[in-house]
């Protein structure tokens, strides 16, 4: 589904990432581990084209087609979507206008029933994360990819600010977006950054990445390498290696 | 209507012909035409298709279900004039010449009694030429449920349409009032005076709707002046959505009653080459007064916008907020925001303003094409959301009326 081929990125003249080579299959979940200021935002941002990551070297396909120089609305459009760890508040879009311009023509849930799921019924006339609170916010992240539908999601960091009774709601949201029956059936995929790990209670990985300064430096099974992490640290890790 | 000022309102007139209002660019009055009287009366659903149009552009409707009174004039032929059945004896609406004949005493009581005819030589070419436009009184305690709605219409190139209208709210009345002005397609150039003054008795409620739609060499020079009374509520809204040459209004609202209170609303597109300086002025008389202004003007092409607000305060226990944003979205257009606060003799007043002008954050327009919206979309959802129709506090249709009306401007300058 996805492949990152030699990735280089650079923001401002500060180069971020090195070299990334990452393959992600159609119905898979990865996750993506390492510590502050490891790459692992920047990655998400850049596979989504947010326009700030230029990309040096290297090339990206999704779905075979070459989407290096697609913009970040041609890109949502194909199908990626990014569940932000710390969106903008947007004055005078409700999150209810916002969901129905991201739905496309044949999407028949009506807004409303994801808000119920989500408990933020009083917040869909409200403006789009402004004065929301941090689980308020991943949960509003949530009920707009659920209208976006995207092929691959990416999530970054969706468990920060949350309180376990809303990692609970969002874990099982994300689930039914990327791991249930019908999204097992229609391939789709999902890209996780995370620290604590709580969102893997609710979804299995099938690949597990670890990223320090801009590199990923390893690959493995997703359990083995957040046990080790939670044992040693990601330095160990890396003296390790 | 013959000139109808009296004698002292003409002398002083006559002092201030060559005086430029204190705001916006000099009009040369020479250059316009005064037109005819030869419009004739018609019903409202008579007129061809295109100009309902032009009427529906300014909120107007045209079956009237909804509406309590019409009134409709063209130059300065007052075409249509309706009360709806079932408002009979709770209000009265009629040409300003009619009134001044069945109510003599309107020249002593209202004509030029809050507008000063030397303000400028805007009032006073008004105060010395013939002028027509609206009376409209709601009766002592009568709460008229649909709004009144009136539109004046330019049809001639080149023309002048000099307008006086007087609103007097009896006491513990209530009315919305949407006062549309407009152009016939016809019409490139020309120049609107408006004269309006509006007189809030006791205990009365008025919202005062002003949707206006000009054309691109089109001149406005509007000058109002609300005298609100004591516990009375006046709401000004004005929306304009659509390119002018130039316009200059700068209404005063004086709340001298004590707990009178008023807002000033304004949604302003800056379209084209408009010039447009548009502001509020609020002054605090009446103990316990309340005022606010709130502002919303988006600058595009090469329109300037000045947004100018000012509340004075002249009471103790007095309390006002002045709330003036705007967006420019053009390297070529221009905004100048303009908030003034003054407290004389009232150490207790409570004023206060915020303004801000600046960009639609990239990390917005952004945020929104990540879930694949395309960049005009995403500009245009955050600057149809900055106008903000809800501030308007309008009744549902009206408000989703002009919802779309920005929309579509929108949606055509991108």
């Amino acid at each position: 589904m996805l492949k990152l081929e030699n990735i280089s990125v650079e923001v401002g003249n500060k180069k971020l990432l090195h070299n990334i080579n990452l393959h992600i299959k159609k119905g898979t979940t990865h996750i993506l581990l390492g510590p502050n200021g490891s790459g692992k935002s920047t990655l998400l941002k850049t596979i989504i084209g947010m326009p700030k990551f230029k990309i040096t070297t290297g090339s990206i396909y999704f779905n075979g087609i070459d989407i290096t120089d697609k913009t970040l609305d041609e890109r949502a459009r194909m199908g990626i979507g990014l569940m932000f760890q710390n969106p903008p508040a947007v004055k005078g879009v409700t999150l209810e206008d916002l969901c129905e311009a991201i739905k496309n023509k044949d999407h028949k849930t009506p807004t409303l029933s994801y808000a119920r799921a989500l408990n933020l019924t009083n917040h869909i006339d409200r403006n789009v994360n402004d004065g929301f609170s941090g689980g308020e916010v991943k949960r509003s992240e949530v009920m707009q990819i659920k209208c976006q539908e995207p092929k691959l999601v990416l999530l970054d960091e969706p468990e920060s600010g949350v309180d376990l009774d809303n990692i609970e709601l969002i874990g099982k949201v994300i689930h039914s977006i990327i791991q249930s029956h019908k999204a097992k059936k229609e391939g789709r995929s999902g890209i996780i950054v995370t620290h604590v790990g709580y969102i893997l209670k609710y979804l299995s990985a099938t690949e597990g990445h670890i990223m320090t300064n801009g590199r990923l430096i390893l690959h493995g099974d997703p359990k083995v390498l957040f046990n080790d992490i939670k044992k040693h640290g990601f330095m160990k890790k890396g003296k390790r290696l | 209507m013959k000139n109808p000022s009296q004698k002292n309102v003409i002398e002083r007139a006559k002092t201030a012909l060559e005086k430029k209002a204190t705001y916006a660019s000099d009009i040369d009055l020479s250059i316009f035409n005064f037109p005819e009287y030869s419009e004739e009366e018609q019903n409202i659903e008579d007129f061809p298709p295109e100009i309902q149009n032009i009427f529906r552009a300014t909120g107007m409707e045209i079956d009237e279900k909804k509406r309590s009174a019409s009134f409709i004039m063209v130059n300065h032929s007052i075409v249509y004039e309706k009360i709806n059945q079932t408002f009979n004896g709770q209000l009265e609406i009629m040409g300003i010449s009619d009134a001044i004949k069945k109510y003599p005493e309107i020249l002593e009581k209202y004509l030029w009694k809050l507008i000063s005819p030397d303000k400028d030589k805007y009032t006073a070419w008004a105060a010395l030429h013939e002028c027509e436009g609206y009376f409209i009184r709601v009766f002592k305690d009568q709460k008229i449920s649909r709004p009144i709605q009136s539109c004046l219409l330019t049809k001639d190139n080149l023309a002048v349409q000099n307008v006086h209208n007087i609103i007097v709210m009896e006491e513990g009345s209530s009315a919305h009032i949407i006062s549309g002005c407009t152009v016939h397609p016809n019409v490139k150039e020309g120049l609107h005076l408006g004269m309006t003054e509006m007189y809030l008795g006791e205990d009365s409620n008025l919202t005062f709707t002003m949707i206006h739609n000009w054309a691109d060499e089109f001149a406005v020079r509007p000058r109002t002046v609300v005298d609100v009374g004591k516990s009375a509520r006046f709401i000004n809204n004005y929306v304009l959505t659509k390119p002018a040459k130039s316009i200059q209004s700068y209404p005063s609202i004086l709340l001298s009653g004590d707990n009178s209170n008023a807002s000033s609303n304004s949604i302003i597109y800056g379209l084209g080459d408009s010039e447009i300086d548009i502001g509020t002025y609020i002054e605090l008389i009446g103990k316990d007064s309340k005022g606010e202004i709130i502002s919303r003007s988006v600058a595009k092409d090469n329109s300037v916008v000045n947004a100018r607000g000012h509340l004075h305060a002249r009471t103790n226990n007095s309390f006002a907020h002045l709330d003036c944003r705007g967006i420019l979205m053009s390297d070529d257009a221009t905004m100048y925001s303009v908030p003034e606060l003054t407290a004389t003799k009232a150490p207790k007043a409570r004023l206060s303003h915020e303004a801000a002008i600046g960009p639609i954050a990239d990390e917005e327009i952004e945020y929104l094409m990540s879930r694949g919206l395309t960049k005009d979309k995403a500009i245009s959802m955050i600057t149809n959301g900055f106008l903000d129709v809800k501030l308007l506090e309008l009744p549902e249709q009206l408000e989703s009326y002009i919802k779309k009306m920005i929309e579509a401007t929108t949606e055509e300058s991108l």
